[in-house]
């Protein structure tokens, strides 16, 4: 045996200090931002004006509370939440029983829906948003949240149908097989069976579904131009505008965004794995 | 493919159709009675895909080879109603973006940014994939703050950064002063902005590459690795000839996804550096949006930008499936 072959699952202590110190590198890198947006919303008033490295030497909420109470950030924040929710629980329905008909079923055109799926994946916003801009301009239905809503179903839809067949991809074929010989008809079959097995694999669907809506900035930028009408992504923005700055409001609120949904993705995020790499490596 | 191997509809479809009848109802019937609930089942996104994209896109075509701006639009204002009176100008546009110079800078430049993005995202990812697989102490630690930057919506992390890069009170400069050096305007030159932008799409990025290279490894036997073992292959050697190829499916897939997606990231561009100094951060699809929606909104232009970045895409997509088939990839 040469001595460079060392077995696996053993290391010597030099490697060891050196796989640690390049996860901790990549961690403080990772962390950093994150770390300094809730540093600087934590200090009073003006003091985002300064890059000082100071820690906790005045902290106040002054900030979250001007966020709360003399902004639109509760209007902004409702219209997002409504938004989202509407695009994920429609989404999700749509796309569901597609995915099991891709995941399931080999039919003609089989093929061209998996593609059509993906293809829609790489349509760029300035293709669709005219066309879509005046349609929602003719039906009345800009500044509206069911108009960027039908705007967000161009981008959730394929998404939706495409992680949802990973994940009946996931479940096994001789459950179909055994419900059918017990007399259930395919719908029977997807409705009653396969869709109550899939119930993680669609609270993740929903969930990816949301953060997407939820981060969407292009649509919402040109769809939401009343100021109560506004989405969050399209609101931050006049915090930090061309002419007047404030950092402060801008830090707080991006914090209260990022917290529920980080909480949230940590909770899923194992389920998501699973999902996304089942459907690629079968894809 | 998908797994279905047993092909359930077959064995029930079957026994229907033989308590129908023998004589055969001709191909489309048959296909027809065999496949009807795939069919239907798919309906509700083909209809959706069809009025929500097939509509908008074959407009947006047409718009393409008009010459509609905001000005001769069709509107209605009040009870009047405004006639459109755009015309149709046939291949004008795209005649006119491709012989620009601005055109040609975009796209050297998109191209640029995907493949640095989409590089260091699979470098990046697959190297911290490979720490993490390995017997660790506080491993899932790790994992978790790792993915961090996943969990925060783009834009916020584009003001984020937006923040950490000003020039005055951002606190990137705050680290250099206190090394002694001078500021940097970081947004405010075409060299830096472009790095600083490739930076931030590279931190939010990471993520998802690195969690899907981790299932991916996790999917490999260990068996395989043992017999490397057995028969005296290094660590490196090891890598090249089952860590590698084993990821191949895994990666081919994400690689894809990644280059779509970064080709088309809006909101890094348009929120960090609003596609500025001038225009040259801009990558083909933020400047086709701000053709469409900024001063006279030259929808017919920005129509055929969209086009022709679609038009890419395609290519690519089709290219990169011809290649993976020709060296045996079930795509």
């Amino acid at each position: 045996m040469t001595p460079v072959t060392r077995p696996r699952g053993e290391r010597g202590p030099l490697a060891s200090i050196g796989l640690h110190a390049g996860l901790l590198i990549a961690v403080a890198i990772s962390l950093f931002p994150v770390v300094w947006l809730v540093l600087t919303s934590l200090k009073p008033r003006d003091s985002w004006l300064s890059a000082e490295l100071q820690l906790f030497n005045d902290s106040s909420l002054d900030n979250y509370a001007r966020v709360l109470t003399s902004t639109q950030f509760p209007q902004w924040l409702l219209n997002s939440v409504l938004t989202a929710g509407l695009t994920m629980v429609l989404g999700v329905f749509l796309a569901a029983t597609t995915g099991y008909a891709v995941s399931r079923f080999r039919f003609p055109g089989h093929r061209s829906v998996m593609w059509l799926l993906l293809i829609t994946q790489m349509f760029p916003v300035a293709i669709l948003i005219v066309p879509l801009y005046n349609l929602m301009a003719g039906l009345g239905l800009l500044n509206q949240i069911p108009g960027l809503v039908i705007a967000y179903m161009t981008i959730a839809v394929p998404f939706c149908a495409w992680m949802m067949k990973s994940y009946f991809d996931t479940v096994p074929v001789e459950i179909d097989q055994a419900a059918m010989v017990d007399g259930l008809t395919p719908f029977g079959t997807f409705w009653r069976v396969v869709l109550p097995l899939a119930r993680p694999g669609i609270a993740v669907t929903a969930f990816y579904c949301f953060m997407t809506a939820w981060g969407e900035v292009g649509y919402a930028t040109v769809f939401m131009s009343q100021e109560d009408k506004r989405t969050l992504g399209v609101g931050l923005q006049q915090f930090v505008g061309q002419h007047w700055s404030d950092w402060g409001l801008m830090t707080a609120s991006a914090v209260l965004i990022a917290i529920p949904a980080g909480a949230v993705f940590l909770l899923v995020q194992r389920h998501l794995i699973t999902g996304l790499t089942a459907g690629a490596t079968k894809a | 493919m998908a797994v279905s191997t047993g092909q359930p509809p077959a064995a029930g479809e079957s026994a229907r159709g033989r308590s129908r009848r023998h004589d055969s109802p001709g191909r489309l019937r048959r296909a027809l009675s065999s496949h009807w609930y795939a069919w239907a089942m798919i309906a509700p996104v083909a209809v959706v895909m069809l009025v929500l994209i097939g509509w908008p896109l074959a407009r947006g075509v047409y718009l393409s080879l008009t010459d509609a701006t905001e000005a001769n639009m069709g509107r209605t204002i009040g009870v009047n109603v405004i006639p459109s009176t755009y015309e149709f100008v046939g291949l004008d546009n795209y005649l006119q973006i491709l012989t620009s110079g601005l055109f040609w800078d975009k796209v050297l430049w998109t191209v640029t940014w995907t493949v640095a993005c989409v590089g260091l995202h699979y470098g990046i990812g697959l190297g911290l994939a490979v720490m993490l697989n390995r017997e660790l102490r506080l491993r899932s630690l790790y994992r978790v703050l790792l993915i961090l930057p996943w969990a925060v919506p783009a834009f916020v992390a584009a003001f984020i950064w937006r923040y950490l890069y000003n020039s005055d009170y951002g606190v990137i400069n705050g680290f250099l002063k206190v090394a002694g050096l001078s500021g940097v305007g970081w947004l405010d030159d075409p060299v830096t902005a472009k790095i600083a932008v490739i930076a931030v799409n590279v931190w939010i990025g990471v993520p998802f590459m690195m969690v899907a290279m981790l299932g991916g490894l996790q999917s490999i036997p260990a068996e395989l690795y043992e017999a490397a073992e057995v028969d005296g292959a290094s660590s490196w050697q090891r890598f090249k000839a089952i860590t590698l190829p084993g990821l191949r499916q895994v990666s081919t897939t994400v690689v894809l996804l990644g280059t779509i997606w970064t080709f088309n990231m809006f909101p890094i561009i348009f929120l960090v550096t609003r596609g500025g100094p001038g225009s040259e951060t801009e990558i083909l699809v933020t400047y086709a949006f701000r053709e469409a929606f900024t001063g006279i909104r030259n929808y017919s232009g920005s129509a055929a930008w969209g086009v022709i970045i679609l038009a890419m895409l395609v290519v690519l997509a089709v290219g990169y499936r011809r290649t993976l088939r020709s060296q045996g990839d079930p795509w």
